[in-house]
């Protein structure tokens, strides 16, 4: 049998590597390879060999220049030991072979800021979206509620009827387009997945501390449109079981976190469409 | 040449950290700015054709979505503020002084490396800056305090005011290139000690050294030994010490490093004129729990490595033990709150990744003592103010926990004025390491000689020196510079990630961490291990040229690891190191020679026999009387309602909630948290202690928690030391842990205790430290935990030869287990209506030292007494509570007694309690027994424990035979009704407005 394979790919400030590898074989993956960047650079791990991969949260960098520009500027500019690869062609390649990228946190920041999102037009290398400092101007650990848009085409968010409850941890997340247009195309083609609500999951929101940045439209995710390729701030792989909820101590809730559906789907699209 | 990018936001774009510095510098300052605006500034000094820089500016260096950046044009002239008119009134640019750690400018450098394929040559650089623009009607004086007193720390940074004609005449500021600049000199001095006795300390005192006449007299006599002299001829050196040895001694020796004052013999006497000789604090009573407590556990003891590694280590099952150690670092984050706390966080990380033969890190704690932040009055020179500390204490911690990727699961903030003479930094981090490593057990390691030592992780600079000198000596004005260090926590994690799969793969035989003492410290202790060492400082790579051999030796710079490298391993791991982007350098080999042999090139500089280095300073003499003080005793006034007592200890800076705190740092990342910081329907109830699973496939969870209670120890340090043990085990009995597998760490953070001519009151501070010994081994014994490390910091005081501040005697003593079953937990707030309120065990007229007493400005003299063995009983059977599922709730009652319990119980729940003092259990003289002390009292060993009507039965007969009671019954009103004595309502209040009071004094922080 041929095997659903994810990769976590890690090293300069990493940190959320092994419980999204977790979530991915929870999820459904036969295989989730941890692989430090060293170990990708050098020619050892192929993202070739891969089906899903996962660029997940931490601080690339320390987020020094920002949050994930040096690791943007890494990955366009590093080659691939003893080849001429550069390391964006895997990524590239990765996206053309109609395999999965999921973005965390950091791992969406260093999306955005790749271009790898939104993509218009299969542009997957021109930024036209960020992620900035939150307006409270502070780091937020907090649990934020997203109501779901059925309508986008994010494969990741599949079958999630008003919304999920999942953890923020950062300190740079507030959402920003480069234009009215790309906000408009955005919305147009339902490219925000999630968004910042009440516990309700009725409507997007704005206020302090339900957005817990201040993101425009509330937009917390954002997919290309293939939806393929998606990013989130909030973070799925952090509520895979019931124990991590903030409540759970003193509410009936299923074995499995909202965050979980997210890795399900993408193992099911795998099994489907790849294998 | 250097050129300036400055990147700044585009029109439209908020600018949140200009507002941040604007509301600071209104809070602060009492000033009033229009407008803040923020801008970046990398000087970049390399060589790079325009179009490279360009490249650089637009592409890492800025966003391209809200940034615009500008080269060697002052953009501020270019582009008007929000207001009409002038641009800006004044101009600051704040950047770093030569050689401070500039992460910035490191991650920027590589960015260019990056793009040009080039890298950098020597002396070529990146440095950051940050310009302010402020808009606002302000005199130059003005300015200067904003640049000072909020943005710039002069210490470690230094910066430039321009008002708006002045940076239009100069065409804006100038490149500003802070590198160090120097030759490699290599000087090494030797220093006379043929001298009289006030030479001898001038040459300790202005080397800060601190080293006593009596220990530089033991280093005199050394070097007058005949055969000393023999030995050092044959390698080439004089009779006199070199600067690099006397400097190694000071460090190997200082009390940082050598903790003379617990390894003294200290001559006590009691109240009633009893005397004992103790021989060393440590061995009688530290290491003498730990032994007797593993006795008595016999075959079930789970410790397995204590005292002699960087951190301890306990079981947690068969295939992985739990590693903890909690430092502190005080000292410098009195001088640079952020820097100081950064380092700290980062510094103790190093602790358990170089225990055994490494661990992987798996949460932090934090506890910090500070004076008010609020604080009004007027401090000595060279003192921050406390709200900076505080700003930059957290802001170290957010960014060294955060960035490594550790979650933060348990602390706590605690307040008293005379934290301003020294602010307390407390960081601990626990690891989980491998039962077995390559078949040796993980907590074990060795070196042989032959062995090669190497180097890890960043390189070296003056940055540190003297840290662990200048922190054996109280703070005063002339407290050194170089003390400071800024920790980088990206370069740490790369060396981590490297490490933990050398690790796996054996590459190394043995690692320690550099901390205090730098190489001198870490090398010189491993050298302990196999019998000697030659190193060759000409080899350790350096930040910049310049440094002596003996600046090498000693320097603090962060980042480092030492290791012992099996020669048949080293090509794997330096080809390992390189592949990961980790500097690693062999510095030289370990020998059995008995000597500390330092090389510099092919000359000695420094030639030490172990034996002396290590065993050669005879124990402190330490004088300690006891004389328990005697305060007033206040009359505590019988009040009909007691609700605006409540309130006021809700909103008390040691009650209040520290969520403002807490949700800044991440105490969830990797995935195994159960119990959060904060808890109940609105996410925003304190809880006991942390729950997390170190192992995302198992439900086995790890528990940890902390007691620290310095206000008792103004009437007595033996109970101040009795409850904070008590207080971190009710804590963590509270959520559930196990008391089959708990182990204890104590800090000791003391005032000096020393007999001299600035601590003339040494004997009784002294004697506050036998005392606190003492109740340690007496409560760690019934209380079954053995000590498996800790730390002490005995000089926290500040002098300046006028004012001086002594810290109240702190111990923080951290707990850490096991729960067997994750999913078993206990949270504190109340869970549904109808549930009974119980609580555990008695109260009594305990109110000496109490949060209530110091709201009105009282201490009195009625402490808590721990009565260990009922309340050990008491935690076992309410742990068989627990397992059985009987316990929807529990809360421990510490600050603030059982109202504050009942306050944050109920409106963490979102439900009522209605409570009857009537049927409190009383403990003492029924005359005592009054609604203030019920309420307010701190007696300790108590729990407030809700029970479902339907586990009432199950709950109570588990319970039998120890003393509880049930007290009332959780409502669905949103009110806290608690009954008097008298049958009157003493407390009745709004679960809002008890919560409002207690959210709101640090909301804003």
């Amino acid at each position: 049998m041929v095997k659903a394979r994810a990769i976590v790919i890690t090293g300069n400030g990493t940190n959320c590597e092994n419980e999204a590898a977790h979530a991915c074989r929870l999820g459904g993956f036969d295989e989730a390879v941890i692989a430090h960047i060293a170990q990708i650079l050098s020619g050892e791990i192929r993202l070739d060999d891969f089906h899903f991969l996962n660029l997940t949260g931490g601080f690339l960098d320390g987020d020094d220049l920002g949050s994930a520009k040096a690791q943007a500027n890494r990955l366009k500019h590093a080659a691939v030991s003893g080849t001429e690869e550069k390391l964006v062609e895997q990524f590239t390649r990765f996206i053309a072979d109609g395999k999965l990228i999921l973005g965390v946190c950091n791992g969406f920041q260093l999306m955005v800021k790749m271009g790898m999102l939104p993509g218009f037009d299969g542009d997957y290398l021109t930024q036209r979206t960020t992620l900035t400092f939150n307006d409270a101007g502070r780091f937020q650990d907090r649990w934020t509620y997203l109501k779901a848009d059925t309508a986008s085409p994010a494969v990741f968010t599949r079958g999630i009827e008003k919304g999920i409850y999942l953890p923020v941890r950062h300190g740079e997340g507030k959402f920003l387009c480069d234009s009215a247009a790309t906000l408009d195309r955005i919305e147009t083609e339902h490219l925000a997945p999630l968004r910042y609500s009440g516990p309700d999951y009725a409507a997007p929101t704005q206020e302090f501390p339900l957005n817990p940045n201040g993101s425009q439209n509330g937009i917390a995710g954002l997919c290309d449109a293939t939806g393929r390729l998606m990013g989130l701030m909030p973070h799925p792989e952090a509520f895979v079981h019931r124990t991590q909820h903030p409540r759970w101590t003193r509410e009936e809730l299923p074995e499995e976190g909202d965050g979980l559906l997210l890795f399900k789907n993408a193992a099911d699209y795998v099994r489907q469409n790849l294998l | 040449m250097a050129h300036r990018i400055e990147v700044t936001l585009k029109d439209g774009i908020r600018d949140a950290r200009g507002e941040r510095i604007q509301r600071e510098i209104s809070h602060f300052l009492h000033l009033q700015v229009d407008e803040v605006r923020t801008l970046d500034v990398y000087t970049v000094d390399a060589a790079l054709s325009q179009s490279e820089i360009e490249e650089a500016a637009a592409g890492p260096f800025s966003d391209p979505v809200i940034q615009e950046w500008a080269i060697d044009t002052p953009t501020a002239l270019t582009r008007p503020l929000k207001g009409e008119g002038a641009a800006f009134d004044w101009a600051i640019e704040v950047g770093f002084r030569p050689g401070v750690t500039d992460n910035v400018g490191r991650t920027a450098r590589e960015a260019i490396e990056y793009q040009t394929g080039r890298p950098f040559g020597a002396g070529e650089g990146v440095y950051t800056a940050v310009q302010y623009l402020l808009n606002g009607k302000l005199t130059a004086a003005d300015v200067e305090r904003i640049a000072t007193g909020l943005l710039c720390n002069t210490l470690i940074q230094r910066f430039t005011v321009l008002s708006r004609d002045e940076f239009s005449a100069r065409g804006g500021f100038p490149a500003i290139v802070p590198n160090v600049t120097g030759e490699t000199r290599a000087a090494v001095r030797e220093i006379d000690l043929e001298v009289s006795d006030e030479e001898l300390m001038r040459i300790s005192k202005d080397g800060v050294l601190a080293l006593t006449l009596e220990e530089m007299r033991i280093i005199q006599a050394h070097y007058r030994d005949p055969q000393v002299q023999a030995s050092r001829t044959a390698q080439g050196l004089g009779p006199k010490p070199t600067d690099v040895e006397l400097e190694c001694l000071a460090q190997t020796w200082s009390e940082h490093c050598k903790h003379k004052i617990f390894a003294g013999t200290v001559q006590y006497e009691d109240e009633n004129g009893n005397r004992q000789e103790i021989r060393s604090l440590f061995k009688s009573f530290i290491q003498r729990t730990t032994k007797d407590v593993r006795e008595k556990l016999g075959d079930n003891d789970f410790c397995l490595s204590v005292f002699k590694d960087n951190a301890g280590v306990i079981k947690f099952n068969d295939d992985w033990s739990l590693v903890f150690k909690v430092e502190t670092h005080n000292s410098p984050s009195a001088l640079d709150p952020y820097g100081g706390a950064l380092t700290g966080i980062v510094g103790v990380n190093r602790d358990p990744f170089g225990t055994g033969q490494g661990a992987k890190l798996i949460f932090n704690t934090d506890v910090f003592c500070f004076a008010d932040p609020f604080y009004e009055k007027p401090l000595p020179a060279r003192l921050l103010h406390p709200r900076r500390i505080y700003e930059g204490v957290v802001e170290g911690v957010e960014h060294g926990g955060n960035k490594s990727g550790i979650p933060t699961v348990n602390g706590s903030l605690v307040f008293d004025e005379r934290f301003c003479g020294k602010p307390l930094v407390f960081c601990g981090t626990a690891g989980l390491m491998p039962a077995e490593v390559n078949g040796t057990p993980g907590y074990e390691k060795s070196i042989e000689p032959g062995d090669l030592i190497v180097m890890t992780g960043g390189r070296i600079g003056k940055d540190g020196i003297h840290g662990a000198t200048f922190s054996s000596e109280e703070l005063n004005e002339n407290s050194p510079v170089t003390a400071v260090q800024i920790g980088d926590p990206i370069t740490q994690k790369r060396m981590f990630d490297f490490l933990i799969r050398a690790r796996d793969k054996g590459l190394y035989r043995f690692i320690t961490d550099n901390g205090a003492g730098g190489l001198s410290s870490s090398v010189g202790e491993m050298a302990g291990e196999c019998g000697g060492c030659r190193m060759d400082l000409s080899r350790a790579p350096l930040k910049y040229p310049g440094l002596n051999p003996w600046e090498i030796l000693i320097s603090e710079a962060q980042e480092r690891m030492s290791l012992a490298v099996p020669p048949d391993r080293i090509d794997e791991f330096m080809t390992m190191a390189k592949r990961y982007g980790v500097e690693a350098t062999i510095l030289g080999e370990f020998t059995d020679s008995g000597v500390f042999h330092i090389l510099y090139g092919d000359r000695t500089v420094a030639w030490l026999p172990m034996e002396f280095m290590h065993e050669g300073l005879p124990p402190m003499q330490l004088p300690a009387k006891w004389a328990p003080p005697a305060h007033d005793e206040p009359a505590v006034e019988a009040k009909a309602d007691y609700t605006a007592d409540l309130t006021a200890l809700l909103s008390s800076l040691n009650i209040c909630s520290k969520e403002s705190v807490v949700r800044r740092y991440d105490h969830e990342v990797q995935g195994g948290s159960v119990v959060k910081p904060f808890t109940g329907v609105a996410n925003d109830g304190p809880s006991d202690a942390a729950v997390v699973r170190p192992i995302l496939d198992s439900f086995e969870g790890v528990v940890t928690a902390h007691g620290i209670c310095p206000r008792y120890s103004d009437i007595d340090t033996y109970h101040m030391t009795a409850n904070a043990i008590d207080e971190a085990l009710r804590n963590y009995v509270a959520v559930g842990g196990s008391l089959e597998l708990v182990a204890g760490l104590d800090n000791f953070c003391w005032c000096d205790p020393v007999l001299s001519e600035k601590t003339p009151d040494g004997p009784y501070k002294m004697a506050q430290l036998v005392r606190s010994n003492q109740a340690l081994y007496d409560v760690c014994m019934a209380y079954s935990l053995p000590l498996i490390s800790g730390k002490d910091s005995m000089k926290n005081d500040f002098y300046d030869g006028g004012v001086k501040i002594s810290i109240p005697p702190t111990l923080l003593f951290s707990v850490i287990g096991k729960i067997e079953d994750a999913r078993t937990a206990v949270t504190m707030d109340v869970k549904r209506p109808g549930d009974i309120v119980y609580l555990l065990g008695k109260t009594g007229f305990e109110l000496g030292g109490s949060e209530y007493l110091a709201l009105k400005g009282q201490i009195g003299n009625s402490v808590p007494v721990v009565h260990t063995e009922k309340a050990y009983a008491r935690y076992q059977a309410y742990h068989r509570a627990v397992l059985a599922g009987a316990v929807a709730s529990c809360h421990d009652l510490s600050d603030g007694g059982l109202a504050v319990a009942a306050a944050e119980s109920a409106f963490a729940g979102g439900f009522g309690l209605s409570l009857d003092l009537s049927r409190v259990l009383w403990m003492g003289d029924s005359a005592d027994r009054s609604d203030a002390a019920l309420l307010f009292a701190e007696s300790a060993s108590r729990h407030l424990v809700t029970v479902r009507p339907e586990k009432q039965d199950a709950f109570e007969s588990i319970m039998s035979g120890n003393c509880f009671a049930s007290i009332g019954v959780v409502t669905a009103e949103q009110t806290l009704t608690i009954t008097g004595l008298g049958g009157g309502t003493v407390v009745r209040a709004k679960l809002g407005d008890l919560k409002e009071a207690w959210q709101a004094p640090l909301r804003e922080l």
